[in-house]
């Protein structure tokens, strides 16, 4: 697509988006939100930028293939389903732990984010293989 | 290995194996090695996975920690881990098989990650003591079945396909209403909790709504009459791997689910469900076989035959005595070793010949001796002749059916038999008696094949060859795997108190189990079910 307005505004909107999705993707862990839609989201810049310049340049901005993305996801929200078994729980039990920060206050990490990032690679990299595959038909 | 990894790893191995395969998506070389590691890692947990269950009666794991009936449970009681071993074993010697067999586009395109996601849907359906997530299961499996069946875009796979997955998402569509009705009328999904619910539900009419609407699900997955018609549409276009773990696995998880809900949730009136199933039973038995005999090409005909004998699994949930439900379970077993053989014997016939179409091919019994063996033997096995396997399946139906005096489907079940045996010979005298046709393409028949390709191909055949030789020669230790298995189902109350320990069964026969005893996640500890008042009568099948 060859708009001049859509080229430059990319620039600025690639970003926001990218941080939008971030920022969905923390925020699912107390309140609506998740790994789920911050992927969409993600996906959805990405998808902007290869409509605007075209699905090479955005390959290549993206660097590792979609492909891997899934991969690595599916195993990133195995791998936090088994880590309880090594403490003796049942599978997918999450796992806790508190960080004190200066800046943040009090956090709680645990596995479900590791699952969540696992969902969000799944989710980007599931909707990169169509967005690629229909644009470079 | 504790009983939880045991319980969660039949899930666990193929989904990374499915994510390791997508990281390795380039290389076929590496699709093929990672593809049969993965495959021979599932066969080796779902061993031990039986190991464990036959050591400790009923494994209950509550994922995520979260108590039944509110988290997702899964529970391997002895069904559970035979089918999950059965899995293992096939999807191990299919994917030795399509290491020759599938050619490279296809696993270009996925072949390998679509059979282990396939393998994941299906033991998973396995696995889950809930009916939701028995559906979530259902869909992962039918995705990967959609794929595989599509994969590389022949225009008969299109057609067949088209069939198939019509017919399994309206049946998609029948489960999820059930579904949504039982939730709304008992306000739970957990089939132990639901078992016991189901009990003491004041209207029966709706329970006898929820019996049809499960019966008309699972049945048309399983291809019960009158819902088996996207099966024989179907299963002769893939190639024939993709055939034959069909064959041997997917109707196979729609009988799974009858006999788990028919003898845990809807067993408060047998007059009438049990009565109709048994109908269903002998109807699929004698369409199949009709079916099979109007066919004249090699696949076509093992297709309709997986229908037929869908109703002698059937016949043992129906009748619903320890001895014919156990003539059931040893039926799934001989069934699925026999029937995936076949199909895999099959396409190496397919591979010799260049077609599957019995009028253009002959004279494989002079120029591959040992294939006409191996199908001898299991084809023999499959019609029901001692001592193979089918024969000590369809001898303790038969009992079974004597037994509860119902002569009607034990008639049923002995004509049927004795047509099984016309089409197994028709495929005899077809396919390796008669001389070969003189118009047969010389290039293709009897090709020469590397000794590696001969390993692929008539390693596997080799092996369930074997398994159908050995389960009808120990017939005795099989039998006694399957009666445990047939008592456990009966006794509802062991499988209620492994998932749910705090209940209180109403009017419970076994009131004195401690119902505080173990609370934990684990808590699949329980004496030996007793021992069933019809004892089988040993001598007849040792």
């Amino acid at each position: 697509m060859d708009s001049v307005i859509l080229k430059t505004a990319i620039r600025f909107l690639l970003p926001l988006l990218l941080l939008a999705s971030v920022f969905l993707f923390l925020r699912g862990h107390n309140e609506p939100g998740g790994g789920f839609v911050g992927g969409l989201v993600a996906s959805g810049a990405i998808a902007l930028y290869a409509m605007t310049c075209s699905a090479a340049a955005a390959r290549q901005m993206v660097r590792v293939s979609p492909r891997v993305l899934i991969g690595s996801g599916l195993l990133l929200a195995l791998g936090s389903g088994l880590a309880p078994l090594f403490f003796g729980r049942p599978f997918l039990t999450g796992l806790w732990t508190t960080v004190t920060t200066a800046s943040l206050g009090e956090l709680h990490p645990g596995t479900p984010l590791l699952f969540d990032l696992g969902v969000y690679c799944v989710v980007t990299g599931v909707t990169l293989v169509f967005i690629f595959s229909l644009l470079e038909e | 290995m504790s009983a939880q990894v045991a319980v969660i790893l039949p899930i666990a191995l193929p989904l990374a194996t499915m994510a390791v395969l997508v990281l390795a998506w380039k290389s076929i070389p590496a699709q093929k090695i990672i593809g049969v590691g993965g495959s021979t890692l599932l066969l080796i947990s779902a061993a031990a996975l039986w190991w464990q269950v036959d050591r400790n009666d009923i494994l209950v794991l509550q994922v995520g920690n979260w108590p039944a009936p509110f988290g997702i449970t899964l529970v391997a009681d002895r069904l559970s881990a035979i089918m999950v071993l059965l899995a293992g074993l096939m999807v191990f010697a299919v994917s030795v098989y399509s290491l020759v067999t599938i050619d490279d586009r296809r696993v270009e395109f996925g072949f390998h990650p679509l059979v282990q996601l396939l393998l994941m849907g299906v033991c998973g359906a396995f696995l889950t003591g809930d009916l939701f997530n028995l559906y979530v299961w259902f869909e992962v499996m039918l995705i990967a079945s959609f794929v595989l069946l599509t994969l590389g875009g022949e225009r008969g796979q299109l057609e067949g396909a088209i069939k198939y997955v019509t017919l399994n998402l309206i049946s998609s569509a029948v489960f999820l209403a059930a579904i949504g009705v039982i939730y709304a009328a008992t306000g739970t999904l957990n089939m132990a909790d639901l078992a016991l619910k189901l009990r003491s539900f004041p209207d029966e009419g709706i329970v006898s709504v929820l019996a049809m609407l499960f019966l008309i699900a699972f049945g048309t997955k399983a291809a019960v009459f009158p819902l088996f018609f996207w099966l024989p549409a179907s299963y002769h276009t893939p190639p024939v791997a993709v055939s034959a773990i069909f064959a041997g696995l997917l109707t196979k998880v729609g009988v799974y689910s009858l006999i788990r809900t028919f003898t845990l949730m809807f067993v408060t009136d047998l007059d009438f469900t049990h009565n109709l199933l048994l109908l269903i039973a002998g109807l699929t038995m004698v369409t199949g076989v009709l079916g099979a005999m109007a066919q004249s090409e090699i696949r076509r005909i093992l297709s309709f035959h997986i229908v037929s004998q869908i109703g002698y699994m059937l016949m043992g949930l129906a009748l619903f005595t320890p001895l014919a439900l156990a003539g059931s379970v040893f039926y799934i077993i001989h069934h699925i070793v026999v029937k995936t053989n076949l199909f895999l014997i099959g396409g190496v016939v397919e591979r010799h010949c260049g077609t599957g179409r019995l009028a253009e091919t002959g004279g494989l019994s002079g120029s591959a001796p040992v294939l006409a063996t191996l199908f001898f033997l299991s084809a023999m096995s499959l019609a029901g002749i001692p001592p193979l396997s089918g024969f000590f399946a369809k001898l303790t139906l038969i009992q079974g059916g004597l037994e509860a005096e119902r002569y009607a489907i034990v008639a049923a079940a002995l004509g049927v038999s004795l047509l099984t045996m016309f089409s197994m010979t028709k495929i005899w005298a077809e396919v390796f008696w008669k001389p070969a046709p003189e118009e047969a393409l010389p290039e293709a028949c009897g090709e020469p094949h590397s000794m590696t390709d001969r390993f692929s191909l008539y390693g596997p055949i080799l092996l369930l060859a074997t398994f159908t030789v050995g389960i009808g020669l120990m017939a005795g230790p099989v039998m006694k795997a399957s009666l445990a298995t047939a008592r456990q189902l009966l006794d509802q109350d062991a499988y209620i108190q492994a998932v749910l320990p705090n209940s209180r069964l109403p009017e419970s026969e076994a009131g004195a189990a401690d119902s505080n005893a173990d609370v934990g996640p684990l808590a699949g500890q329980r004496p030996a079910a007793q021992e069933s008042p019809q004892s089988p009568r040993g001598g007849t099948v040792e």
